[in-house]
């Protein structure tokens, strides 16, 4: 008979078991309750529909249409380049071709108002890995970089967990719509400051996650200024560049440095990826864009570590070079999801709910705040579950985006199809409904 | 060039970890001043002040240190002063030459510097800069500039320095000729839509559950069914370099560190160490046993460590090993797993070439000694990863294999930032669960690598070089001592320069892999054909012949 020895556990790190991972928050709660019961439109109607995910469904088809009459990207049969080539092909240059696709379709995004130097993208297996990356080479450990809030719940376990990274928040409000302000900036790196902590650079995301809008014009500028002033690096995640609703209202930094002759750019670094815009998340395509070439040299050696499958590369390099394909689905792709924001906020509007005027991105970001039972995050807490077990709608709470102001959500309504998107309208309809019946 | 690989010795400490470690955390050295004055402080009181005094010593320590950080934000830009930086080498200059790709129109678009100083970069961008000398990258550069081709280019050079697989994949090809479009987004079978987003959407980033069931077939398969393994304790990730480096994030804190026997693969450095910031202690083993790992060898290395104040996590060993293709035995394995669990650490096995074993002794996994209702579950984790016996670096899957639930649960969150790629995955599942087409490809491989194996040392043995005893892997450990000027290091690089700018291959020196024997050279034989070899050859036998004149 075996005799139950108590044998000492075998240790773990820090990393190992630290909650930095952030996996215990609300947003993935939500997550959870979705997984355990997932709508479906014939056998789960009553199930939970997700709208906490930020994927963007709506132009599968144009995708695969593409694929469809052009097979030679899936496969390597006769005239397309060698197989063997690209199976061996780990070169963490990444394809030339794929990067000068990349390069070219992130200046097709903007319009060809800012070039892109395909020498000087990184490829990363998804914005996740980019982000850390860069935090990696900007930050040592104990350091911080300023993010704005409200900002994307992820960011805390990309720039924190693995690389000892600080997160401190640029505090925004509803007084100017959430936008940065050079007080603000100030205020936050004053702050880090007074604790003893170098600020190594500030993240800002643009198109913003989870406000649905882009930034104007003049504060980047200003961004950008302070960024200089302080000698700081500047990171601008723009993985939602091509999910704005018209062509135009997106302004790149890097057209701010095109037009300031490229004064001060080293400091500043382009975070893009494929999974918002084309919708390929489970690809994993990544890119950082840095115009500092000691950074560039590094983020290309780490980038060993989160290396896109060669096949996915030669697959999306001629898809992307395809001009033809790349316009008309960047311009599809626009409408539809302008189609859907208008079908949501006019949803939503008739249902008595009001959203912060957005023009970008897969999900709107929808003021609750009159429905709190306390002008508190315990109150946003308390109604985002209500929503989640009554309604069955997983919505991300205000509170996990390090939100200020409590009882704004975000509500994503890209990641389904147009007649769920309805059943969803209709349940927060009959949720609002019953609760004024409730309250006359 | 060479100048800071020259400047490291011989000794079983390296100078640069010891560099580190001074470096790394004031408080390794301010605890040991702590217990001794426990000891001082004696009478009433004592053991209270004798507390108090170091903590408070200690606390003031870090409070000065942290405001002399603090005050000088400009010092962390020079490499000399900022603490994570090992010896201060070469220029932002020398950097951006050593890229390697034209960089004319982009610099353009550069400002000058700004007056305040060039913007902070952490200590991990220093940590390139060491290694961007190194013969592994100089080697490299030089192959791609002046890549050998049979017709094109027969002057070039040949690369033998990346483990490589070139012999079976043409029967790869074959099969994803004929199956890649069907296997990767449907549209194959009959009635069957084509439909991406199965594959676009988010999918679970440690990998499709349908993918690890064919990547457990197949390590069983390679592994002769010695074994079974549990798909649930799996991980996939984007190849087996972040596996390792992951298991470094969960196993070890920054400043702890992994036993290594040497020679071990030059990447370890990367994997183990970079962003880690875990140290590598090598573990010598010699030829005079044909460089087997020894308890006794690994029992002083613990010992030493202790003495410099560093704790040991664990031990990582490579099963087969690189570069010299050992096959660690039942009992090895047993004693390892025993020491291990006196100290009360992890042991991580790299099996990588697990499928890419060319002799008859058997190959016996870690798994296999686990599989039974073993105490000692919790300290095995294994690495595995498609790129050597399947040849398809490319494509960047990798799998760590663990007991531990607390790993697994870790190491599927770390998968965020580095998993295999939808489309391949699904691709792979079709291929795996091809089981004759595996097993066809497992034979050939086998039956390839040993011919290559056999007809490369023979011809080796011809010029009068032996090699160590291989049982797998696709690189020949070969001793060159008799060839080099002088016993050292130096000598070495020097005939390793010569094969490299007079013979134009491309070799592995044995110092890049930790060796404290000087004149072992590793050269990968796999990815050439038959016709290379013969040039290969004669390639050598002029450098010999340079070699014996000259001495």
């Amino acid at each position: 008979m075996a005799i139950e020895i108590e044998q000492p556990s075998v240790g773990l790190s820090k990393v190992a078991v630290s909650e930095t991972h952030g996996e215990d928050s609300p947003y993935f709660a939500g997550w959870k309750a979705y997984n355990e019961d997932p709508y479906d439109e014939s056998s789960n109607p009553s199930g939970v529909i997700q709208m906490g995910l930020a994927e963007n469904q709506v132009s599968f088809d144009l995708l695969e249409e593409y694929l469809e009459q052009h097979s030679e990207a899936s496969s390597w049969g006769k005239g397309s380049p060698g197989f063997r080539e690209n199976a061996l092909f780990q070169d963490y240059h990444g394809l030339e071709s794929f990067r000068q696709a990349m390069a070219g379709f992130m200046e097709q995004i903007r319009g060809g108002r800012a070039k892109f130097d395909p020498d000087r993208v990184v490829l990363t297996a998804g914005a996740t890995a980019a982000n850390e990356l860069l935090t990696f080479i900007l930050a040592n450990p104990g350091d911080a970089l300023l993010v704005p809030t409200p900002y994307y719940p992820g960011f805390d376990r990309d720039l924190r967990w693995r690389t000892g990274a600080k997160i401190v928040p640029i505090h925004c409000d509803i007084s100017n719509n959430f936008q940065v302000t050079t007080q603000a900036l100030e205020a936050a790196y004053e702050g880090a400051v007074a604790m003893n902590i170098n600020v190594r650079g500030v993240l800002i995301t643009n198109p913003s996650n989870p406000l649905g809008v882009t930034i104007q014009r003049s504060v980047l500028e200003e961004i950008l200024d302070f960024s200089t002033r302080k000698n700081i690096h500047l990171v601008s995640d723009e993985i939602y560049s091509g999910s704005t609703f018209s062509s135009s209202e997106f302004i790149s930094i890097a057209e701010i440095l095109e037009a300031r002759g490229y004064k001060d750019s080293e400091r500043v670094h382009i975070v893009y990826s494929l999974s918002k815009d084309l919708g390929l998340p489970g690809f994993r395509v990544g890119t950082i864009y840095s115009y500092n070439d000691k950074v560039v040299t590094t983020a290309r050696r780490m980038s060993s570590f989160t290396l896109i499958s060669s096949q996915t590369q030669h697959l999306l390099a001629s898809m992307l070079s395809n001009k033809k394909f790349t316009e008309n689905y960047i311009k599809e792709n626009r409408e539809r999801l302008r189609k859907r924001y208008e079908m949501i906020i006019q949803g939503l509007r008739s249902a008595g709910i009001e959203c912060l005027k957005g023009n970008a991105g897969l999900f709107c970001w929808m003021n609750l705040s009159p429905l709190l039972e306390t002008p508190t995050g315990e109150g946003e807490v308390a109604l985002w579950k209500s929503i989640l077990h009554e309604v069955k709608l997983n919505i991300s709470p205000g509170s996990s985006c390090h939100c200020s102001e409590p009882g704004w959500f975000r509500v994503c309504f890209a990641n389904m199809s147009e007649e769920t998107l309805e059943v969803a309208l209709k349940r927060i309809h009959n949720f609002m409904e019953q609760r004024k019946t409730a309250s006359s | 060039m060479t100048r800071t690989l020259l400047s490291r010795t011989r000794a079983s400490q390296p100078d640069e970890e010891t560099k580190q470690t001074t470096t790394i955390s004031s408080g390794g050295t301010a605890m040991r001043v702590i217990v001794p004055l426990q000891g001082v402080v004696q009478g009433r009181g004592g053991l209270f002040l004798g507390s108090v005094i170091p903590c408070a010593l200690f606390y003031f320590l870090q409070l000065y240190l942290r405001r002399k950080h603090r005050d000088d934000p400009n010092d962390q830009d020079d490499p000399a002063r900022d603490p994570n930086a090992p010896s201060p080498s070469g220029s932002a200059g020398k950097l951006a030459e050593l890229s390697g790709f034209p960089r004319n129109s982009s610099r353009n678009l550069l400002s000058p510097r700004s007056p305040r100083g060039p913007v902070f970069l952490s200590g991990r961008v220093n940590g390139i800069v060491k290694s961007a000398d190194s013969p592994y990258y100089v080697g490299l550069k030089k192959v791609l500039e002046d890549p050998y081709d049979e017709a094109g280019n027969p002057n070039g050079v040949i690369q033998l320095g990346v483990d490589e697989n070139k012999l079976t994949l043409d029967l790869v090809k074959e099969w994803l000729v004929e199956n890649a479009k069907g296997a990767i987004l449907g549209g194959g079978g009959e009635g069957e839509e084509l439909s991406i987003s199965g594959i676009a959407t988010y999918q679970p980033s440690h990998g499709l559950a349908q993918l690890k069931v064919a990547v457990a077939g197949f390590m069983s398969q390679i592994m002769e069914n010695a074994v079974s393994f549990n798909p649930s304790l799996m991980v996939l990730t984007a190849g087996a370099n972040p596996a390792i480096e992951m298991l470094s994030f969960c196993l070890a804190d920054s400043g702890n560190a992994f036993l290594v026997p040497t020679p071990y693969y030059p990447g370890f450095d990367w994997d183990v160490k970079w962003r880690t910031g875990v140290e590598i202690i090598p573990v010598p083993c010699r030829s005079a046993d044909n460089f087997s790992l020894s308890i006794t060898a690994l029992d002083r290395g613990f010992n030493q460590a202790k003495k410099r104040g560093l704790k040991v996590r664990g031990i990582m060993i490579s099963n087969p090993s690189n570069p010299v293709g050992n096959l660690l035995n039942r009992e090895t394995l047993y004693s390892l797993l025993d020491f291990a669990r006196e100290k009360n650490i992890h042991i991580v096995s790299n099996e990588i070439f697990a499928g890419s074993t060319h002799g008859s002794e058997e190959f016996v996994s870690m798994a296999e000694l686990i599989d039974s209702d073993y105490l000692d579950r919790d300290r095995v984790h294994i690495v595995y990863g498609l790129s050597k016996d399947l040849s398809l670096p490319g494509f960047r899957v990798g799998v760590i294999y663990s007991f531990n639930e607390n790993v697994l649960a870790a190491a599927k969150k770390l998968t965020r930032f580095s998993s295999v790629s939808a489309p391949t995955q699904h691709l792979l599942v079709s291929l795996l669960s091809d089981t004759d087409f595996v097993q066809k490809l497992i034979k050939n491989n086998r039956e390839r690598l040993q011919k290559t194996y056999a007809t490369f040392v023979a011809g080796l043995k011809q010029l009068g070089i032996e090699c160590a005893k291989s049982k797998g892997g696709f690189s020949c450990w070969a001793d060159m001592s008799e060839l080099i000027n002088s016993y050292s290091e130096k000598g070495e690089l020097e005939l390793w320069d010569k094969l490299l700018n007079t013979a134009k291959l491309n070799v592995t020196p044995g110092s890049c892999c930790r060796c404290i024997e000087p004149g072992w050279f590793q050269f990968c034989f796999a990815n050439l054909t038959e016709r290379d070899i013969p040039v290969v050859m004669d390639r050598i036998l002029k450098i010999v012949n340079v070699c014996k004149a000259s001495s």
